[in-house]
């Protein structure tokens, strides 16, 4: 059997399994649910900003478009969220929970090299979070366009990085899940990504108030996990500020993450996955 | 020369400073039915995930079926019941076999085929679209038999085999294992069960704090070690020391006066009522009496392990 039957049959089997533990179900019911009521509010505020400031003051500023780009822009935010909470929750325990519970030694004992079962388990979930993210952020897209008619600049870009951020973090809980216990590695990744959050508030405020120390803080947490970084990458592509929505919180950006932090994610994310890959063939089951 | 089905020189695994297996030398047969025992924590299930290459030895070398341990193309031939036979339980049983089949590289027309056939051997062809999460313990030890027949193994893995079994189950277990030997499939059983070993095997080997005390065909052990029960007219003091030079210390009944001995092989025992009889003895019973596996296995792995 080739390596990529090999790895297809375990990606397949990873998709079941999710399917079967109604993982991707209640994901997928709770997407709806939130569209639903993203999609209601989204048209309430919208006739409420319409009736109340009408085109706006002048021919420079319009709140009925700026609000409409903020809520789509807040709805995408709430993607990217989930797409990297996803990623962790789902994978936390698939390699450390198969070693506890025993279930991989009849996986490993078969005609097949271990990094083939990795591989295959991260395309899965890989597969998973591309599905559950296009459905969340077409439908977030598609009801802001439809209700306001505006749309954004750059935007499948935009959700590239978005995906990448959370193949960032299938990365880090691939590879700490072939040593550590699927708590702990829970635990770390949502530790991670909260780094990755203040630091970008951090180097956010740092930019503002100009203190060069708060800015590097930022890009070293950037660096240790470039999810927040690469959210701010797709936000520039956006440019929500260009309709003058001077806000602080995510979807402002003062300090600009370096473009490279993009090619820096890539490498980022596979290394990860390598390591994963080399770090699981070592250990004795 | 024909290849053995498991060779193995000096295997050796420490976790830190704790050394699991310390020196596992031995040499499975193709074909044969290999007992594997020892007490709990002596090194077996460890010796068994260095052979099935899930944990790398820390010294030493071994080869399955002619190819070095840990090699993933070898395992084609071999198959493995783990101990814990906990599988993906979201799966139904005829999934289940599917995937390892997919896994063992067998065509759909070759799974097609034998998932049926493995099913209604281990007794569940009426459960074939059952989930796995439904299944007893005794079921899912069927089906995990099920899964490493798969493929029609040269070498089979059995960790444990009927550890989740009713009687019945374990006469099938004991069915397929003959099956299997019919079929020149060598079988490394690894069991508690001392009855069950002493039915199925045809050589075992005795493991203690990770060493091979001792390999022996299961025949020799039953031939080697006999318990005689004695009765004679007059036994006295000077006849007692005197059985001593027969095998071990003999030990008189002092109600009955019936004497133990224990001897180390059959043919001393022809010798022992020529003896008997030339020393004008009045022999009023002598009936051998052959070990039980149980009885043997504290011999060789030491009552005080057992004691603990």
């Amino acid at each position: 059997m080739s390596a990529l039957q090999t790895i297809w049959t375990i990606t397949r089997l990873t998709i079941r399994e999710a399917q079967r533990r109604r993982i991707l179900w209640v994901a997928l019911f709770a997407a709806i649910a939130f569209l639903t009521i993203y999609g209601v509010g989204y048209r309430f505020i919208l006739i409420e900003v319409r009736a109340e400031m009408g085109q706006g003051p002048g021919p420079g500023f319009n709140p009925a478009q700026t609000i409409a780009i903020f809520l789509m822009v807040a709805g995408l935010y709430v993607v990217h969220f989930l797409g990297i909470a996803m990623a962790a929750l789902l994978s936390a325990g698939t390699l450390s929970g198969e070693v506890e519970s025993h279930t991989i030694e009849t996986l490993l004992t078969k005609p097949l090299r271990r990094w083939q079962v990795v591989l295959g388990k991260w395309l899965g979930f890989a597969i998973i979070l591309f599905v559950y993210m296009g459905v969340m952020a077409a439908g977030i897209v598609l009801i802001a366009r439809f209700l306001s008619g505006d749309r954004l600049d750059n935007l499948v870009p935009g959700l590239a990085l978005i995906y990448l951020s959370a193949l960032v973090m299938l990365g880090i809980s691939f590879l700490g899940g072939t040593r550590l216990s699927t708590l702990a590695n829970g635990a770390m990744a949502f530790a991670l990504y909260s780094l990755a959050f203040i630091g970008g508030w951090v180097e956010q405020f740092g930019a503002m108030l100009r203190n060069n120390t708060a800015v590097d803080v930022g890009i070293i947490s950037s660096l240790i996990m470039p999810a927040d970084a690469l959210w701010k990458r797709a936000v520039l592509g956006w440019k929500p500020t260009s309709t003058d929505m001077e806000m602080l919180g995510p979807f402002f950006v003062a300090s600009q993450p370096s473009p490279l932090m993009t090619g820096y994610a890539v490498a980022y994310a596979l290394v990860l996955l390598v390591l994963a890959l080399w770090s699981f063939s070592r250990r004795d089951m | 020369m024909t290849v053995p089905a498991i060779e193995t020189q000096h295997l050796r695994k420490e976790f830190g400073s704790k050394v699991a297996v310390a020196d596992l030398t031995l040499r499975v047969e193709p074909g044969e039915i290999f007992g594997f025992l020892g007490p709990n924590g002596a090194g077996k299930t460890t010796s068994m995930k260095m052979l099935l290459g899930l944990t790398n030895p820390t010294a030493g070398e071994g080869q399955l079926l002619g190819q070095p341990l840990g090699e993933p193309g070898v395992r084609r031939r071999v198959g493995f019941l783990p101990e814990h036979f906990r599988f993906h339980e979201w799966l139904t049983a005829a999934e289940f076999l599917d995937v390892h089949g997919r896994l063992y590289g067998m065509s759909s027309a070759e799974r097609a085929e034998s998932i049926p056939d493995l099913l209604a051997l281990v007794g569940l062809a009426d459960r074939a679209q059952t989930r796995l999460a439904a299944f007893s313990k005794g079921m899912l030890q069927r089906i995990g038999l099920a899964q490493a027949l798969l493929n029609s193994p040269d070498l089979v893995f059995l960790d444990e085999p009927t550890s989740g079994l009713d009687p019945l189950g374990r006469r099938l277990v004991r069915n397929i294992i003959a099956g299997l030997r019919a079929e020149g499939t060598a079988v490394f059983l690894n069991s508690h069960l001392l009855s069950e070993i002493e039915l199925t095997c045809d050589r075992v080997a005795f493991i203690r704090e990770g060493r091979v005390l001792r390999v022996a065909p299961l025949a020799e052990l039953e031939q080697e070690s006999l318990r005689v029960r004695l009765r004679v007219g007059q036994p006295s003091p000077a006849l007692l020391a005197e059985l001593a030079r027969f095998g071990g210390e003999p030990e008189q009944d002092v109600r009955s006066g019936v004497i133990t001995l224990h001897l180390s092989d059959e043919r001393t025992v022809p010798e022992l009522v020529r003896w008997l009889v030339a020393a004008g003895q009045e022999v009023y019973e002598l009936s051998p009496q052959r070990l039980s596996l149980e009885e043997r296995f504290i011999q060789i792995v030491g009552e005080d392990i057992v004691e603990q």
